[in-house]
């Protein structure tokens, strides 16, 4: 059978942290930073007889996630306590929402270009972080072999959500668009900085193949340590691969668990099981069952802001699908809007904000003052425009200074110019001739070089084009 | 000359107030009562010198924490351990100004019914040195017996306050889970674990309830308490006192116990009481294995902190399981080793269903018999403890004797019930005790009550040999 014959099954498992001001059942400040075990307290350090309490805030919080994913919202959730031993598991225990979540039965829907894809989500529950271990010795960095482990309880005690879908992904690429709009419901709700490379985003994947067409799940693998949605869509590929492979040459996959590494972009599987797999819960007994009332989760509700979704089903209307998800999982629809309110094009301001105010806060951004610069983007000096941009998020910036330059568009000024890097490049002057059109954003590149950026691109790129005819 | 061995807290408070002495004083007068005495006894596993607070002092068993002051319940793997902080009835004694004149002896984390389960030694009852105080909360009863300190604070999980209280002949509270904090006590079970008050007389008890009881918000599991009223009245007019068939007539009872219980229910007939017989059958069949589920079960959690990872005893090995084995195997006694195994086969995958699982169901059943007699009778009344005190030794090597000796403290712990034991009697010169066990939130009622027949009872809590 080709790869096209299987198809890949995959359910994710996101880790959230919260970022309430206290930790989940203390009142140690849940903030990074601060010396190893500056942030602790007998109950995050597990000293005996002290007892936990739940913060509100990271319950609320919860709820309020559950409800931007469709969840129902259990008006009895029970914390369990889950044993296994691990040194930065202080109590010998972690506190977790287990068989009574807050959030059940969810759904996810994932705009894409064949329509919405529904993505379930089992459930969203409430739990503790454990603290931070750092192994030394045996060259692992793993406990098994290490000579000293130490272990900073800073982390230990933070609230997390985890929030698990259904094995509803069939592709890469669907887990990579069901992670950013969840990444960016996530951030609109304020609960979490969701970040990945800051471990405040964590994702784990199961992944399993299956005939095409057949609705069986067959043995699944948990990758671990993907800490990017680029190395989350990778890591699925190749574990895909890997298991089609096994099943074309006749093998079975085994249940593992595989650390994905990024710089080989290759799967290593787990050398032992380093944790009991029985973790005999039971329920809290030190804790009262979370029973939110009915009045709180309708405000909650109420305060609910429009789905990154609809929002990008909404905007696909005025441009395309890939561009309303970029400005929408990009947080800069809002600008975009307003933007376009303040008479900009709606195309050029769209890809303007997208390529190049990615990572900007877009509500520190003047939509008219952005909208003057996105009609003048051709006629001012690239230089101009990129100064501008730098600077558009500042307080109080005006376009008007960047508006009065004028980028040179004199063809007489422009020519010589224009032939000399010709000249120069007589390789690429054939390959161009030779149907590699691309080449021309390089003469482009150029000449801008050449003339510091001051060059009007479009009156460049006519200009080479017409020479080399 | 301050008689330790008759004085009570509600004395020394006179006392104080009249300005009579001074706190220094008594706490001194018992030090001395305690370099006297203690050497047999052993009731103390370490004292505090300099009194602190300008009130009557108290003893604590040793799974309270104290800020300060080495805290092992009673377990080598705690060794050396110093709390930074104080459990809230340890700072709640410290906001009334109680000096605490030490910590006392207790089974390795409150497992067990004679002391005996001390990694520190046995305490020794001070009506017969050659016998138990009961347990675990056998150090505090002994020391309020043998006026080694006027007022203690125990902890209870299937009867440790009220069962040595009863081999000792004093008064303990077992009160309604939920209204003592139990932030800082050391863990056995949490949903069974209850602080409370033992004393010479129902209204110390009653007075020291009042001190400690009341929501904490650093427990979760805490409530809000009606306000103590410290009982005067010496009539049961009215009172409906039951007496749960079997719970009175269960086999292994001795008959001196058996006959101070009976004399003491006539007695509060003639003090105006309406007596009846009730039935608590599912109570008394299955309470005791259902404890012994669900106990085990929350203690093998419990007592998975002690890791040697951050604080108490730490054996070394090459490796993080390695040195975690070691620790525990030589930190542990055999007790606790016992229920960690139990408990955690009875939560293990597969088990859970039929044994925790089961135990709370039944557990239900339980409260929901100890309800239904509460429609009819305000009180329900048997003897705390099946036998008088038991030799040292008699039942150390046979844990399923040692077991049933919270036969019939067990079930209305189960159904987190208040319980108080008031002294009855004496059967061969040892102190009976009857336990009487009210609706949650009865206390005041168990005050009353217990006041009354105390006062008709005229027990001497002071023990023969020491008079």
């Amino acid at each position: 059978m080709s790869t096209a014959a299987w198809e890949p099954v995959v359910g994710l498992e996101i880790h959230v942290q919260l970022k309430t001001r206290t930790k989940m059942f203390c009142r140690c400040s849940n903030g990074f930073g601060g010396d190893p075990n500056t942030q602790t307290c007998p109950v995050c350090l597990g000293f005996p007889g002290a007892l936990p309490i739940v913060n509100r805030r990271a319950v609320e919080w919860t709820v309020k996630l559950g409800l931007a994913l469709d969840c129902e919202i259990a008006s009895h959730a029970v914390f369990a306590r889950k044993n296994y031993f691990y040194p930065d598991l202080p109590k010998g225990y972690q506190i977790s929402q287990y068989d009574l979540p807050s959030c059940i039965n969810g759904t996810v829907l994932v705009p894409t270009p064949e329509g919405d894809h529904e993505i379930g989500i089992v459930r969203a529950h409430l739990e503790e972080d454990a603290a931070k271990s750092t192994h030394i010795g045996g060259g692992t960095g793993r406990i098994g072999g290490a000579s000293t482990t130490l272990v900073d309880f800073n982390r230990g005690g933070t609230p997390l959500v985890e929030i698990v879908s259904g094995p509803d992904i069939h592709s890469s690429e669907d887990a990579r668009r069901f992670l950013q709009l969840l990444r960016q419901t996530i951030v609109e709700l304020g609960i979490s900085d969701a970040e990945m490379e800051k471990g405040t985003l964590r994702v784990d994947a199961n992944v399993s193949v299956r005939p095409a067409g057949s609705d069986e799940l067959r043995t699944r693998c948990e990758l671990k340590n993907m800490n990017s949605f680029r190395f989350v869509a990778q890591g699925i590929e190749a574990e895909v691969t890997r298991q089609i492979a096994i099943y074309e040459s006749g093998g079975a996959v085994v249940q593992e668990t595989y650390d994905f590494d990024a710089a080989s972009g290759t799967l290593t599987a787990r050398r032992s099981k380093e944790e009991a797999d029985d973790y005999r819960y039971f329920p809290e007994p030190d804790l009262v069952p979370v029973e939110p009332p009915a009045e709180l989760v309708e405000r909650l509700r109420a305060e609910l802001p429009e789905s990154p979704a609809r929002r990008i089903r909404r905007i696909e209307r005025e441009l395309d699908l890939d561009r309303a998800v970029v400005l929408v999982t990009g947080g800069l629809d809002r600008l975009w809007q307003a933007t376009v309110a303040a008479g900009a094009d709606r195309i050029a301001a769209s890809n303007l904000i997208a390529n190049r105010l990615a990572g900007v806060d877009g509500d520190a951004v003047d939509p008219a003052e952005l909208a003057k610069l996105v009609e003048a983007r051709e006629r001012i000096p690239r230089t101009a425009l990129d100064e501008a941009l730098a600077q558009v998020a500042e307080p109080g910036f005006a376009a008007d200074p960047y508006l009065a330059q004028e980028a040179v568009s004199d063809a007489a000024e422009l020519e010589p110019i224009v032939d000399r890097i010709l000249e120069a490049n007589p390789g690429q002057v054939a390959a161009y001739r030779g149907g590699k059109e691309g080449l021309l954003g390089y003469f482009v590149g150029q000449v801008m070089k050449e003339t510091g950026g001051k060059a009007n691109a479009r009156a460049v790129s006519e200009l080479v084009r017409g020479k080399l005819l | 000359m301050i008689d330790t061995l008759r004085l009570t807290a509600e004395e020394a408070l006179g006392l104080l107030e009249r300005k009579a002495v001074s706190s220094a004083e008594l706490h001194q007068a018992y030090l001395n009562a305690i370099g006297e005495r203690d050497g047999e006894l052993h009731c103390y596993l370490r004292t505090v010198e300099e009194a602190e607070g300008d009130g009557v002092p108290i003893a604590l068993k040793d799974v309270i924490s104290t800020k300060g002051l080495e805290t092992t319940a009673g377990s080598k793997i705690l060794a050396g351990y110093v709390p930074v902080f104080d459990a809230t009835v340890a700072a709640r004694c410290r906001a009334a100004g109680l000096p605490v004149i030490g910590k006392t002896n207790t089974d390795e984390f409150a497992m067990g019914s004679s002391t005996e389960n001390s990694a520190y030694g046995p305490t020794h009852n001070p009506w017969d040195p050659t016998r138990v105080p009961g347990g675990s909360g056998g150090g505090t009863a002994a020391a309020v017996s043998a006026g080694l300190a006027p007022w203690g604070l125990g902890s209870d999980t299937g009867g440790s306050i009220k069962q040595p209280s009863a081999l000792c002949g004093n008064v303990g509270l077992r009160p309604t889970y939920g209204t003592v904090s139990r932030y800082g006590v050391v863990a056995f079970a949490s949903s069974l674990d209850q602080i409370g008050p033992v004393a010479k007389n129902v209204r110390d008890c009653a007075r020291l309830y009042a001190i400690v009881a009341g929501k904490d918000p650093a427990d979760s599991t805490t409530v809000d308490v009606p306000a103590v009223e410290l009982p005067e009245a010496e009539s049961l007019a009215g009172l409906r006192i039951g007496v749960p068939k079997e719970m009175n007539e269960a086999e292994g009872i001795e008959p001196g116990v058996s006959a101070a219980v009976q004399r003491a229910i006539e007695l509060a007939r003639e003090l105006g009481a309406e007596v009846g017989e009730c039935e608590l059958p599912r109570s008394v069949e299955y309470g005791l294995a259902c404890y012994y589920l669900i106990a085990p079960a929350e203690a093998s959690s419990n007592l998975a902190r002690y890791d040697g990872v951050r604080y108490g005893l730490r054996v070394d090995a090459d490796t993080y399981y390695g040195m975690v084995e070691r620790t525990r195997d030589a930190g542990f006694g055999d007790e606790p080793k016992r229920r960690i195994m139990l408990g955690t086969y009875a939560l293990s995958a597969g088990y859970y269903d039929a044994y925790y699982g089961q135990a709370q169901r039944v557990r239900t059943l339980i409260a929901q018999e100890h309800a239904a007699a509460f429609e009819r009778f305000d009180v329900l009344v048997s003897p705390t403890s099946p036998t008088v005190a038991f030799r040292l030794g008699e039942k150390a090597a046979d844990p399923l004797a040692m077991y049933l000796s919270d036969l019939l403290t067990i079930p209305s712990c189960m159904a987190g019930l208040p319980g108080l034991n008031v002294p009855c009697g004496l059967s061969d010169g040892l102190p009976v005790g009857l336990q009487l066990i009210g609706p949650q939130l009865s206390e005041n009622m168990l005050f009353r009550a217990g006041h009354a027949l105390e006062r008709a009872l005229g027990f001497d809590p002071v023990p023969e040999r020491l008079r």
